[in-house]
């Protein structure tokens, strides 16, 4: 009795705070019919706006990527001062609000801040433009890769490694051969977790774009422009793809990933 | 290949795991770094393998300085306590994986990877993975991986360490018997006696990161350097200011010249030997070993009282 009153609680809550939103997206996109939701989606300003997402995510999703691994061997592996406080300083994305992040990206590249003084006089635009756009999402996409590779390599020791160094195999070989066979699906699922949040930016990005419609318009803001001007309808619709696609990416996961790791 | 260890002293923090050892492996030798817990022979064989740097002191390999040489170019094959085997690999690709580095032909790969299977008994084996292995299963294809390409130096870091008592026998049998048909240099850490004697025709005893003795394993037994040596290797106790090995003491019924008395305590009796434990007047304790005929013929027994005498035992300054 016990057991399934704790598997109903479990499910209840999936369903009212998780499911019950996402179905009401579903439910209100479709509220006029599938004709007024199509004309709402090829509205040209939309389209561009999630062809801006994909950019920005197609950029940041790389990068972060890359660092995420680079950081995580960094952490776990070189034992050097300061691991600890690269280890901390990783997270603090999860912990400051977007918006925060988008502020100081503002007093940086603004035109009387640091770096902005330097890129205005060589002619190149940051604020209201694309690359503002990306540094942005970068910021608040980094942790999770590294994230989800620390624990991972922790567990999985350097004895391989050494095993692979004794038999011929240099650093870089190693690392292609061994250590990221090992790891992969951490990074996989860092990756997938990457991706889910530049997908769904909007405090740091809204803060830095400008939020010029058909110019530095993401998705994100595109359901808040759409919400705005009353066409509710679209904002569900905007809404429904990004659920959609962000939910094809975990599914094609689960779908690829073994049910068990082979591990000894 | 010969190895040359000089003055190699290795600290961990506040930890002095090797001070000023120096030790000279053979080429074609087979010999045990054999010591306690924390007494340095694991991180010795490391740093003649390069997976560790000593603080000082140099590396000599095939009388060439090797000291700052990485792991991967100084040809020496080794196998781990925990096997470090590829999980994502199968056991063919494990033991394929040093010629593969090499860029050998893939019809060579296939073809000494099908010897060193049959070597290692691993013949019907070489499409699973690792964890479809058992512990010796695994070992095994880790010393093929280690010999696969060849290596002029062999190191074990307490090879059969983690195998149940069966497997760990066959497993020494086994060695002993592919470094008699090989001649690879072969060194391995333990630190069970018996396995170092019974495999080893060299046995370097280790301990507190200093090396105690250096000698076959017989002279180990007979004439061990200090204290330390005869209480390590075999067993032995410690009767007045001299050592006596357990079988070096004669039991007698009645008092003699050179006889002290003592209580007998216990009396285990373990297949064809009776060990008993026993009690001086002046309340040191130690072992006696006997063989069946002899304890029988003394009828002993534990609340008995008699008189003992060493037949060979030693002093150490």
């Amino acid at each position: 009795m016990r057991r399934y009153s704790l598997r109903f609680v479990a499910l209840g809550y999936l369903l009212l705070v998780l499911l019950g939103p996402l179905a009401m997206i579903f439910w209100r996109a479709f509220d006029r019919g599938a004709g007024h939701l199509w004309t709402s989606l090829s509205d040209p300003n939309t389209v561009h706006a999630f062809k801006i997402t994909l950019i920005v995510a197609a950029i940041a999703v790389p990068l972060n990527t890359v660092f995420g691994v680079v950081c995580a061997l960094a952490i776990v592996r070189r034992r050097f001062r300061g691991a600890g406080l690269v280890n901390a300083i990783v997270d603090l994305p999860l912990a400051l609000s977007p918006v925060v992040v988008g502020l100081s990206l503002f007093l940086l590249y603004g035109r009387t801040g640091w770096f902005g003084h330097w890129f205005q006089a060589h002619g190149v635009q940051i604020l209201f433009a694309l690359p503002s756009m990306v540094i942005a999402t970068v910021f608040v996409s980094l942790p999770f890769v590294a994230r989800e590779v620390v624990p991972t390599l922790r567990e999985l020791g350097d004895e391989q490694e050494q095993a692979a160094h004794t038999l011929g195999a240099s650093g870089w070989t190693t690392f292609w051969r061994i250590t990221l066979p090992s790891i992969r699906w951490a990074v996989i699922y860092g990756v997938v977790l990457t991706t889910a949040r530049c997908l769904g930016e909007y405090g740091a990005v809204a803060v830095v774009s400008g939020h010029i419609e058909g110019q530095t318009e993401t998705a994100t803001l595109r359901v808040q422009d759409a919400y705005e001007n009353f066409d509710v309808p679209g904002a569900y619709g905007i809404s429904l793809v990004l659920a959609v696609m962000s939910v094809v990416v975990l599914v094609a996961m689960t779908f690829f990933k073994p049910n068990q790791e082979v591990t000894a | 290949m010969s190895i040359q260890i000089r003055d190699v002293s290795k600290r961990f923090g506040a930890f002095q795991a090797l001070s000023g050892v120096s030790v000279d492996v053979e080429s074609g030798s087979l010999t045990a770094l054999l010591g306690p817990s924390g007494s340095g022979k694991s991180t010795l064989l490391r740093i003649v393998a390069g997976l560790e740097r000593p603080d000082t002191g140099e590396i000599l390999l095939a009388g060439s300085d090797a000291t700052e040489l990485a792991p991967q170019k100084r040809g020496v094959g080794f196998v781990f306590q925990h096997y470090a085997a590829f999980k994502h690999m199968t056991v063919r690709d494990n033991i394929g994986f040093g010629l593969k580095i090499r860029k050998r032909p893939r019809n060579e790969i296939r073809q000494r990877v099908q010897e060193l299977l049959e070597l290692v008994q691993l013949q019907g084996f070489g499409d699973r993975f690792p964890a479809q292995l058992s512990g010796g299963q695994r070992q095994r294809m880790a010393l093929a991986r280690a010999l696969a390409p060849e290596p002029k130096v062999l190191l074990l870091d307490e090879p059969f360490g983690a195998l149940d008592a069966r497997v760990r026998a066959e497993l020494r049998l086994w060695l002993r018997r592919l470094h008699s048909e090989a001649h690879t240099t072969t060194v391995f850490v333990t630190h069970d006696q018996e396995e170092a004697m019974e495999v080893a025709d060299r046995v370097v005893v280790m301990n507190h990161g200093r090396v105690e003795q250096v000698s076959g394993p017989r002279e180990l037994y007979d004439a061990p350097a200090n204290e330390f040596v005869m209480s390590f290797v075999g067993q032995a106790n410690r009767f007045g200011s001299s050592w006596v090995r357990p079988h070096d003491l004669r039991v007698r019924l009645a008092p003699g010249e050179s006889t002290r008395e003592a209580l007998i305590e216990r009396v285990a009796h373990l297949g064809f030997e009776v060990r008993a434990e026993l009690v001086r007047d002046d309340g040191e304790r130690f072992t006696v070993q006997l063989t069946r005929d002899e304890a029988e013929n003394l009828e002993l027994a534990s609340g008995q009282i008699v008189y003992v005498e060493p037949t060979r035992e030693r002093t150490f300054a």
